[in-house]
């Protein structure tokens, strides 16, 4: 039996770990929302381009440009997008397994898979699984989800694919639903496959390109790549948020339930001591008459 | 044929505008270039410029960031990295970027890389001071 110093102790520290939980939820849900608001603006932005984009493959014939073409299985590259910090559920370990599980699977069908991963956090949990394949690493890139961001990492995916040292680049990343639903979701950056545009939508009337077909395709496809990044990104960003909220406010939940059955511990203890002085000075008090 | 285009800005942030106009006029890769309605189907890179466009007898005034301009049946789409109201630019800043670049363009040999991303630089705050001036 705990005494009653060490019960009122333990309460204590259960309730700093709650006010701190509590706070995190807080700081959490706010940015939950401005990281939704980012993801939903940036919608516009995405369809458009894929709208162009579709509407140019009509016209454009499918090797046209070195982005576009199929290469076959060779080498590929998965960009893992995780968080550099934890506390968010299985945020991190759900996107990590499935990087894991891609490599395990289709070991065979490529001469190699090599792995960029974006956040502290999926670093630290494959290097010990499958460090071979991890290539590099960029930690501290996500505190805020901008588009120089995801240029920088488009750029450098794309040098890489042009010089032919990948033949396929994929994305891996936590897919926003809602603040308690994410999905993993795994994305084929390139080679680009171009969405196919309703037949009605194409027009028979030809375009005007300006400078020419090559020159905008070479434009717009790096472009595509940016946006994909981007896109990832920001629901990378805002699926954290989620799951740090809702990770945290199950953990000030279970801190209430944790403080109540303490307390309670905590007043049977201190009644029995009461009873107990009671008992003594009772039958002292009968012991003298 | 309509007698109004519908033009519709979006940056990777948000959608800057979506409204209709009378004329667009905007600084294309080969050249500036005005759309009026029922212009042909057209599609087009854009460099780093002044976009204007007309509503009645108002004319406002955006400064681009490189993109794309996308005509189809009175739409005017235009797909920039960024884009600037000339009541949003801050005069101030961009006059202390274009003596930045001015400086650094003097300093650096003109095969060297970052020649080519001040002189960028360089041609955002002109273009930033410009529309800024014709609020």
């Amino acid at each position: 039996m705990p005494s009653l110093k060490d019960i009122k102790k333990r309460i204590g520290s259960v309730k700093n770990t709650q006010q701190i939980t509590k706070a995190m939820k807080m700081v959490a849900a706010a940015k939950l929302r401005r990281a939704q608001e980012a993801a939903v603006s940036a919608r516009p932005y995405a369809e458009k381009l894929q709208a162009v984009m579709s509407n140019l493959a009509q016209r454009e014939e499918a090797d046209a440009h070195p982005l576009l073409s199929q290469r076959g299985t060779g080498r590929a590259l998965i960009v893992l997008m995780t968080a550099d910090r934890g506390l968010c559920g299985g945020f991190n370990a759900n996107v990590s397994k499935e990087a894991e599980r891609f490599i395990r699977v289709n070991e065979q069908g490529f001469d190699a898979i090599d792995l960029m991963i974006i956040g502290r956090k999926g670093r630290d949990f494959l290097k010990n699984r499958v460090g071979d394949n991890i290539t590099r690493v960029h930690e501290n890139i996500t505190t805020e989800a901008t588009y120089k961001t995801a240029q920088l990492i488009a750029q450098d995916v794309v040098a890489d694919y042009s010089e032919e040292k990948y033949d396929a680049v994929y994305v891996l990343y936590n897919a926003f639903q809602s603040a308690i639903v994410h999905n993993v979701t795994l994305e084929q950056v390139l080679p680009i496959e171009p969405k196919e545009a309703d037949a009605d939508a194409v027009d028979s009337v030809d375009y005007i390109y300006e400078p020419d077909k090559g020159g905008v395709l070479a434009e717009i496809l790096p472009k595509m790549v940016e946006v994909q990044f981007f896109r990832g990104l920001l629901e990378s960003k805002a699926s954290e948020h989620g799951a740090r909220m809702s990770s945290m406010d199950s953990a000030s939940r279970n801190a209430a339930e944790m403080i109540d059955k303490l307390t309670l511990q905590y007043n049977r203890a201190r009644q029995a001591a009461i009873t107990k002085e009671l008992m003594e000075i009772i039958s002292g008090a009968e012991s003298i008459k | 044929m309509a007698e109004t285009l519908k033009l519709e800005m979006v940056t990777p942030y948000k959608r800057v505008l979506a409204e209709e106009v009378d004329e667009v006029t905007a600084p294309g890769f080969v050249g500036e270039l005005g759309i009026l309605p029922g212009h042909t189907p057209l599609l087009t890179t854009l460099k780093v410029g002044e976009l204007s466009y007309k509503r009645g007898k108002e004319t406002f005034y955006v400064a681009v960031n490189w993109g794309y301009l996308d005509v189809e049946h009175d739409t005017v789409t235009v797909l920039v990295d960024t884009a600037e109201k000339a009541d949003e630019i801050d005069l101030a800043r961009a006059k202390a970027a274009l003596g930045r670049a001015e400086d650094a363009l003097k300093m650096l040999p003109h095969d060297d890389k970052k020649y080519m991303i001040m002189e960028a630089a360089l041609q955002r705050a002109l273009v930033r001071i410009r529309v800024a001036g014709e609020r």
